[in-house]
């Protein structure tokens, strides 16, 4: 590791920022843990996506540039998300038109955003997790943080330094589970039966706890899990590598 | 066709409460998927062989114009026709005026998805001609007066007890104790009943995977060598085909063939791979007497230049449908059009219009396994994000949504007020669930607590928890 400790900008997500803070603050416990100075800039709100999928390309870019000038200082931007994650990194530039100076500024900062987990092991080299955990997890493979970020063997691999975890993977882990932002309020029924399915296989893992990178994700699952009174709990996978499990698991209450 | 994608979201209802087509679906992921997987692991090249195929079409695209010219020079010099059509009113003209030059009575068809684009059976029937498919998914809804839910396999709806219940009805002609239970004697049913009609056909009417501007070829793939005795056996041959199935060179089909069959059953190659090249010759043994090529443009060319020719280099193989989690729930029939799938939700759009189309590319989570299995590497997830911006610059997209993201978005360019809203947000819903942890119903979500509850927040939001602590 270099003298001098890097600076990052942590990309709270707004779904963490609202509904689920314990993932932010795992993250920046990780982040800290691996040796950055973490900052949590003043000026973010959200990625811009919902526009973005719904077609509105002005107000996406309204909303880039907002999030570019707040985290242009950092030397990395890390975010608990692949999906927001891939939006800055792999969307952002899209906005702009070649050549223009706003196209160099999202490039300079999409090319230092990380996905959280992919970022602890291959830009800060993180092999192993202090945290403890007992029992069987499945990890289920969120599609931005896979196909966009190349996160999959990431996690997997942290998750496994820890000492009495134990990884069962799932019949098609990397199967949409019907979130999809909008999607899943714009066709309601179709993203149930992705969701139903998607629990259903994770339920036959025989796992405890099911984990994976991305809020949208795990409240989908989760909720499901939940209507059908299912005991299997849901959480970002960063709680369970950072050894913070004092939030309630997603969806259950503090009874 | 009269497209009912328009009411897709009643379509869906109907696809989810039929249990025939849920029991359908349920063979997918073990079938298509596995064996594309083990066809893809046993070959290395694989994925550099996409990339040579998505270069191929994105030149021979470049240069349409010529490879058109030089296509229909070397078909005429083999003794056929070329026939160039705009629209599907003017394929349709020129097909039956064809085939009533030939006095035909019976035409044979190979399957064409291009024939379902225009309506040729009905044109054919309207007209006093009997079109009879050929391709054994096509024949059986043809029985059921049905659409192919597919664009390879055009009978994945259905069950083999539903096809062994039709075959009785229809083929009332053959013994009723004998045993159809077997898929593969379903088949040899389908080919005993279909024998005769190839012998009596006046025309056959082919699709094309490829036309070979080198040779004026045109290549058509198949798994039962039916598009082959279609071809040979009438007086004439008509092939059916689309301006983007031009390919330089013989050369190019070989490297497009060896992703093509993979990717969509998985077989290295298909069964039937047969070149045609002009009408039958002197001393040739058999083949058409005449040979004509009708290429339809029907608003393709519209799309040369745009952000959708990507998708003009789709060589139709499926693996976009059969990996696409949305297909796999609700089936073809409910895109409610001819090309269902990714490829459809971008191509409808294109060809019948987003006005009418709109909830096709809105109707994916953009998970992006299409584009991950596309054999030509199309942007298919980018694609549909441009058809939603088309929506959204004509103000197609719902009302209601665009006042919801004019609200959202005024607050999400507003630091300091986002954070006031979300702070009392969290709180409320917070304080909505009590010691539950989540809510059964929340006002306004019906969409998302119908099926799921919602994960209540904790109290406070992230960033106050992080301000107070770094004081």
């Amino acid at each position: 590791m270099s003298t001098t400790a890097p600076r990052v900008g942590l990309f709270v997500t707004c779904l963490v920022d609202m509904m689920r803070p314990s993932v932010g603050f795992a993250a920046v416990k990780l982040l800290e843990q691996a040796g950055c100075v973490v900052e949590v800039p003043e000026a973010q709100t959200c990625c811009g996506q919902p526009a973005y999928n719904t077609g509105d390309r002005k107000t996406t870019a309204d909303l880039a540039l907002g999030v570019i000038a707040a985290f242009e200082p950092y030397d990395y931007v890390v975010a608990p998300s692949g999906s927001c994650g891939g939006m800055i990194a792999k969307h952002y530039p899209l906005l702009f038109d070649e050549g223009t100076p706003e196209r160099r500024r999202a490039e300079a900062v999409a090319a230092r955003t990380h996905e959280l987990i992919s970022f602890l092991t291959d830009v800060m080299g993180v092999a192993a997790v202090e945290a403890a955990y007992e029992g069987k997890v499945t990890y289920h493979d969120s599609c931005s943080g896979l196909r966009e970020m190349q996160v999959k063997a990431q996690p997997r691999r942290l998750l496994q330094s820890i000492k009495g975890l134990e990884l069962v993977e799932m019949g098609e882990p990397e199967i949409c589970c019907g979130f999809g932002g909008t999607f899943c309020v714009k066709y309601p029924d179709i993203s149930n039966d992705m969701v139903d399915k998607k629990v259903s296989d994770a339920e036959a893992t025989g796992a405890g706890l099911l984990l994976a990178g991305d809020l949208g994700c795990l409240m989908n699952m989760a909720g499901k899990l939940k209507r059908r009174g299912s005991a299997l709990q849901a959480r970002h996978v960063a709680e369970v590598l950072a050894g913070d499990l004092s939030a309630p698991a997603l969806a259950e209450g503090e009874e | 066709m009269d497209a009912t994608s328009p009411r897709f979201p009643a379509n869906v209802r109907e696809a989810f409460s039929d249990s025939q087509l849920q029991r359908a679906l349920s063979k997918v992921p073990s079938g298509f998927i596995k064996k594309r997987a083990d066809a893809r692991d046993r070959l290395p090249e694989f994925d550099a062989l996409r990339d040579q195929a998505r270069d191929i079409k994105n030149h021979t695209l470049a240069h349409l114009d010529l490879y058109l010219e030089r296509y229909v020079d070397k078909v005429e010099a083999a003794g056929g026709k070329v026939h160039f059509c705009t629209s599907a009113d003017e394929a349709r003209a020129t097909i039956i005026d064809l085939c009533k030059s030939f006095d035909a009575r019976t035409v044979t068809k190979g399957k064409s998805m291009i024939g379902e684009e225009i309506d040729i059976n009905e044109a054919l029937e309207g007209a006093g001609i009997t079109p009879v498919e050929t391709d054994l998914g096509e024949y059986i809804i043809q029985l059921r007066h049905e659409r192919p839910s597919h664009i390879i396999a055009p009978a994945v709806h259905l069950n083999k007890d539903q096809v062994e219940a039709d075959f009785r009805r229809v083929h009332s002609h053959l013994p009723p104790d004998r045993v159809l239970d077997e898929g593969s004697s379903l088949v040899n049913e389908a080919r005993q009943v279909l024998r005769e009609k190839y012998i009596a056909a006046d025309v056959g009417i082919t699709g094309a995977n490829f036309l070979i501007a080198e040779t004026g070829t045109s290549i058509i793939v198949t798994n039962e060598g039916n598009g082959d005795l279609t071809q040979t056996l009438p007086k004439a041959h008509i092939v059916l085909a689309t301006i983007e199935k031009l390919v330089p060179t013989l050369e190019d089909v070989a490297t497009i063939l060896r992703v093509l069959a993979r990717s969509a059953t998985g077989q290295e190659f298909s069964s039937y791979t047969t070149l045609s090249t002009g009408p039958r010759r002197e001393g040739d043994p058999d083949g058409p007497g005449e040979y004509h090529v009708v290429i339809l443009d029907n608003g393709r060319s519209g799309m040369l230049g745009t952000d959708f020719q990507h998708m003009l280099r789709c060589i139709r193989c499926g693996a976009c449908l059969n990996h696409c989690p949305v297909y796999q729930a609700i089936g073809g029939h409910a895109y409610g059009w001819v090309y269902p799938g990714p490829m459809g939700s971008v191509l409808t759009p294109s060809l019948i219009g987003i006005d009418k189309a709109g909830h096709l590319p809105n109707a994916s989570t953009f998970c992006g396994r299409c584009e991950e299995v596309c054999p030509m590497r199309i942007p298919l997830p980018s694609m549909m994000r441009h058809w939603r911006e088309r929506e959204f610059e004509r103000h197609l997209t719902p009302q209601t949504v665009r006042w919801g993201l004019g609200v959202w978005s005024f607050f999400a360019k507003r630091p300091a007020l986002y954070r006031l809203v979300t702070g009392i947000g969290a709180r409320v819903l917070s304080n909505m669930a009590g010691q539950r942890g989540r809510l059964r119903s929340v006002p306004m979500a019906g969409g998302w607590t119908r099926h799921r509850d919602l994960p209540a927040p904790a109290g406070k939001t992230f960033m106050a928890q992080w301000k107070a602590r770094a004081k």
